[in-house]
């Protein structure tokens, strides 16, 4: 058996150049199937994506056709400019809640990107008594959601005072433990004669990590932006914030759906804002995103 | 360590005495070495100030108050074991909430985490600009954040929704069906939207790590004679991708008891007949509308010791694949 295996791969690559790249040991039925099965998954998945994308761009007379279409006819973007207008007159503004969504992500995302940095270059390149443990106690953290300590969170949160500002949402997700793991799991494949050869030269901790380990692990930073973003982007912030200028997107999108059916339209365009940005950051990082996650794995 | 061996003194030593003699020093040692190191804690100092804070403190704190009375006007009052009598004995919504979180984690997890796995090795055989596209097709879902709630769209309750139209076309059903009000069709369709978005991290860890199995393991396999794309997949591929399953599966078991949003978006909180209720809207029932915070405690506390158990279970049962 096995030798009638090895001629084939001594025999094909040669014959058929054109499939040179083909595994040896794969049907062809098998591909065609593969190919027609993942082309009809692909659909199912992106179906609600793409419905919602262009319900935001229908006009109002098609948002109700019967039979329903799923591409819009005469795409406009009124409903998009509609958020501006019509809630450019409430109480609230539509670019004060985004405003706030823009505010809380950035300021969230920068701050966690420095301070797990800071901390995983340490525990990934230095020994120093307690860093096993500690690495440990984050990688346990993972395993429980957020949701176990949300409640003792808020009862710190309101000792500190910052409930009903954006720092009971940003202070915390500086800690997220999902970055430092990434980061530490990438900053292991860094070679540590880089460190040790501009120590030699000279250079003090804080420059080693600021201009010798940040600007190699540029990969690293893209995936900790992207979790970070996914999760404050996505933010709903109802439960530590009260004030109505203070509230989120995602806040404002389900009082928009609340609104009942005429609102349709203006939700649909919320949902499109909502979704597209953490959508575009993955697009253009995912090389990056992928390098690090390579590295993702738990040892035991 | 060579100083160890010196430091074990005499004969007439208990046991004890050595054990203590060794651990007075190793603490010496450690000691020593942490001062040499006084600036890796500096680096580490802001990161382990507010993890401390937000995580660590918390699950204690959780812990602390799940045996008190707590209101937050009064002072915490100690009334022992029963936050959990009351929440397993007499609380009848819970176990609404537990069975329905069971219900949902037993279904959507494995059944996603297989998923996750699947769709990354299938992805990982295509030309690489397909591959990019079907990463970004496949994940997308779980990042869009709120886009979920345009299947309260397709699955709305009366003849106008999309699937009551479908099906009352096609002839199945002659009346709409309330589908997110009608406590038989609640949990499956939240299931059915928790796994069109259940390919997430642990998806993109598993496409990654197919990538960075080593090549030369699978032309050792072909002249082995490895005969198809199955047994390539049990003996090459999974051993190698043992640390990413790993990781997959703490995400997905994260997730998956972890369920709130999506059925407080789809069928209402609280929902018909509690049909919908989870542990965590349980918990958010408690903690947010009625001030209970030591019984709201309680809850999170049973969350948090279901899943770090059930991590624990899993992670030995995977250790296991391959050996």
């Amino acid at each position: 058996m096995a030798k009638k295996q090895k001629k084939q791969v001594e025999e094909k690559p040669y014959r058929k150049p054109l499939i040179k790249k083909r595994k040896p040991n794969r049907s062809i039925a098998g591909d065609l199937f593969l190919y027609l099965f993942l082309i009809l998954v692909a659909f199912i998945m992106a179906f609600p994506i793409i419905y919602a994308v262009s319900s935001a761009l229908k006009p109002l007379d098609e948002l109700f056709k019967f039979p329903p279409r799923i591409f819009a006819q005469h795409p406009t973007t009124d409903n998009f400019s509609d958020l501006f207008v019509t809630m450019g007159k409430s109480w609230v503004t539509f670019s004060r809640y985004l405003f706030n969504t823009v505010f809380i992500t950035f300021v969230g995302t920068a701050g966690h990107l420095i301070i797990a940095s800071m901390g995983a270059f340490v525990l990934a390149k230095y020994e120093f008594p307690g860093n096993e443990l500690f690495f440990k106690v984050v990688t346990v953290a993972m395993m429980f959601t957020g949701y176990v300590t949300q409640i003792p969170n808020y009862l710190i949160l309101n000792k500190l005072g910052w409930i009903d500002t954006y720092w009971s949402i940003i202070i915390p997700a500086f800690a997220s433990p999902m970055g430092l793991f990434l980061m530490k799991q990438f900053m292991e494949g860094l070679p540590t004669s880089l460190i040790e050869a501009a120590k030699i030269d000279g250079a003090g901790e804080w420059r080693v990590f600021s201009q010798i380990v940040m600007p190699n692990v540029k990969p690293a930073w893209m995936t900790l932006i992207i979790f970070s973003v996914q999760a404050l982007w996505n933010n709903k912030a109802s439960t530590y914030i009260y004030s109505e200028e203070r509230k989120t997107l995602v806040y404002a999108l389900q009082q928009i759906q609340s609104g009942g059916i005429a609102r349709t339209g203006q939700g649909a365009a919320v949902l499109v804002v909502v979704m597209i940005v953490p959508i575009m950051i993955f697009v253009f990082s995912e090389s990056q995103i992928l390098e690090t996650m390579a590295s993702s794995g738990l040892k035991d | 360590m060579s100083t160890n061996t010196k430091a074990i003194p005499a004969k007439d030593m208990t046991m004890l005495q050595k054990y203590f003699t060794l651990r007075k020093h190793e603490a010496n040692v450690a000691w020593k070495k942490a001062k040499a190191r006084k600036m890796c804690y500096l680096f580490l100092a802001p990161y382990a100030v507010l993890f401390c804070m937000f995580y660590v403190f918390p699950v204690v704190a959780s812990i602390y108050y799940s045996f008190t009375y707590y209101n937050i006007l009064e002072p915490p009052r100690f009334i022992g074991l029963s936050n959990y009598i009351s929440l397993i004995l007499e609380d009848d919504i819970f176990l609404i909430g537990i069975k329905n979180t069971f219900m949902i984690a037993i279904i959507t997890g494995p059944l996603g985490y297989i998923l996750s796995f699947l769709f990354a090795w299938l992805i990982n055989e295509l030309p690489r600009w397909v591959r990019s596209v079907a990463v970004i097709i496949f994940y997308a879902p779980s990042i869009a954040g709120n886009c979920y709630v345009i299947f309260s769209v397709f699955f709305r309750g009366d003849a106008y929704g999309y699937v009551n139209a479908f099906l009352m076309n096609v002839g199945i059903i002659d009346a709409p069906i309330l589908w997110l009000i009608n406590p038989t069709y609640m949990l499956p369709i939240c299931m059915l939207v928790i796994l069109w978005m259940s390919l997430g991290t642990g998806f993109l860890s598993f496409v990654a790590g197919l990538q960075g199995v080593d090549k030369s393991q699978f032309e050792a396999g072909y002249m082995d004679g490895v005969k198809n794309r199955w047994q390539e997949l049990w003996y090459i591929t999974l051993p190698n991708m043992k640390p990413m399953l790993m990781f997959g599966a703490v995400m997905s078991i994260t997730q998956a008891f972890g369920v709130c949003d999506v059925t407080m978006a789809l069928c209402g909180y609280p929902s018909t007949d509690y049909a919908a209720r989870t542990i965590v809207t349980h918990l958010f029932d408690y903690g947010f509308s009625r001030f209970e915070m030591g019984y709201a405690c309680a809850i999170a506390t049973i969350l948090f010791l279901i899943m770090i158990l059930c991590n624990k279970a899993i992670q030995s049962l995977l250790r296991r694949v391959g050996t």
